[in-house]
């Protein structure tokens, strides 16, 4: 195996800038950390909403969203990504897809954050749906008898168990949403991927570069992960086998 | 060109999106055999009394399971023609790296396919006088696969959109293929549109049939 280890190559320069090689991967990490978090926040405001309606006893609204979850499911992410990129502005109004194109500011990360934030509310959808159909029926019934409206029993009664009882699986998705961030290279998000690939190409030392990469996505996953452990422990439930202690 | 959507170009362009699906299927496959093959020693080797076996499988699952897969393709593709010495086509390279990194997940199924079997069974089995070997070929491990079939199912549906991400390093899948031609006939949006459908019949399809298999499997309680 013939390979020049530098380990040094961090601190270098880049070529023909003034930037080393360490400001690339941070400026990455950054975009990385900021386009995840921000898809985040998309997906668990959309999928707690769509997983509900999913459980409702409106036909037409279940429809809907099933067909949300479908859609978002099974389509690879990166050709959603080109679909947001490429397709969607030809579809919006003459000339909204003109400002889409030319003048949205840092339109790379909207479309970025946009595709990933649907892309996984439909996963957080159906771990929400999965833990709304987990409570015992007399939950609901029992709210209705109350004399609370559908929404009341939803806000009061099913959400806040139901909720607490799927951090587990939604801890995977938030680790999930770290790495899928990775796709967005494909569309110019200047993030870790992206600025792995060029600086690999740029300093021909691949192996350093991917290495340091994979710690920060590592960081990234170990954190989230941390995080979601901390609310799993202070949300559970009193009563159930998790909650004994 | 705003709205004025032509998708004459299709029929123009299809055998050769179809030679990109192929590779993607090709690798779909592929990767799905091998990677349920290895998957499953894997699991075994998780399940294992050695401890220093059950530690570095865990540990290779592990890893996998936390970089990004386009990370794994880029990390293959650049140090596997370090170590054999001669440059590997992305195709081939894209291969090899679905198979190894996908039986990390195909591992924790089976694996948990395995300790879905009732304790009893792997008692009954070595009352019977069965190896090793034999307990799990005959016994354990039919039923442990019979049991994960939607599962594993599931996760090649998840493989086969993964596949698109071959992009990263240039291997001719479907996408690339509805790239190209999206370029040599400049149109680029119909055919990112025909990629999607097609890829979303598949798996609408593929996730039919794993509904139904699991009514059809589910443990009547």
């Amino acid at each position: 195996m013939n390979y020049h280890w530098n380990w040094g190559i961090f601190l270098e320069q880049v070529k023909g800038g003034d930037e080393t090689y360490l400001d690339w991967l941070l400026t990455g990490f950054g975009w990385t950390v900021a386009v995840s978090l921000s898809a985040w926040v998309i997906a668990l405001t959309l999928g707690i909403l769509f997983g509900l309606l999913r459980t409702v006893p409106s036909k037409a609204l279940v429809a809907l969203a099933t067909a949300w979850v479908e859609l978002f499911r099974n389509i690879p992410l990166l050709v959603q990504m080109f679909l947001w990129f490429f397709v969607v502005p030809e579809l919006l109004p003459a000339d909204w897809g003109l400002w889409v194109k030319q003048e949205l500011p840092a339109k790379e990360f909207f479309t970025a954050t946009i595709c990933l934030g649907l892309f996984t509310s439909s996963r957080v959808a159906e771990q929400v749906r999965a833990g709304i159909q987990a409570l015992p029926r007399g939950q609901l019934m029992a709210g209705l008898a109350m004399g609370l409206t559908l929404p009341q029993t939803y806000r009061y009664v099913l959400l806040p168990t139901a909720l607490r009882m799927v951090v587990p699986p939604l801890t995977s998705e938030f680790m999930n949403v770290f790495k899928n961030s990775s796709v967005a290279f494909a569309i110019g998000v200047m993030e870790l991927t992206f600025q792995a690939r060029q600086m690999q190409e740029d300093s021909e030392q691949g192996i350093e570069t991917f290495l340091a990469v994979t710690l920060l996505y590592f960081i990234c996953a170990f954190t989230a992960n941390r995080i979601m452990a901390v609310i799993e422990t202070r949300t559970r439930i009193p009563g159930t086998i998790a909650g004994q202690h | 060109m705003h709205g004025d959507f032509d998708f004459s170009v299709l029929a123009d362009s299809l055998p050769f999106l179809w030679t990109g699906l192929q590779f993607t299927l090709k690798l779909t496959i592929v990767a799905m055999l091998g990677g349920i093959a290895l998957g499953t020693l894997l699991a075994l080797a998780r399940l294992s009394p050695f401890a220093m076996l059950a530690k570095a499988a865990s540990w290779y699952v592990n890893i996998m399971r936390s970089i990004p897969l386009v990370m794994v393709i880029l990390w293959f593709f650049l140090v596997i023609p370090l170590l054999t010495g001669q440059p590997m086509g992305a195709e081939n390279s894209a291969l090899v790296t679905f198979t190894l990194f996908e039986a990390a997940f195909y591992c924790e199924i089976m694996r948990a396919g395995i300790q879905s079997v009732a304790r009893g069974q792997v008692a009954a089995g070595y009352a019977l006088g069965f190896t090793y070997s034999q307990n799990m070929r005959l016994v354990i491990l039919p039923q442990a696969f019979r049991n994960m079939v939607p599962v594993l199912l599931t996760q090649t549906i998840v493989l086969f959109q993964d596949t698109s991400l071959v992009y990263a390093i240039g291997a001719k899948d479907l996408l690339k293929a509805a790239e190209v031609a999206g370029k040599n006939y400049n149109r680029p949006v119909e055919m990112v549109i025909f990629a999607a459908v097609i890829y979303f019949v598949v798996c609408y399809s593929l996730s039919f049939v794993v509904k139904r298999l699991q009514q059809r499997y589910a443990i009547k309680r």
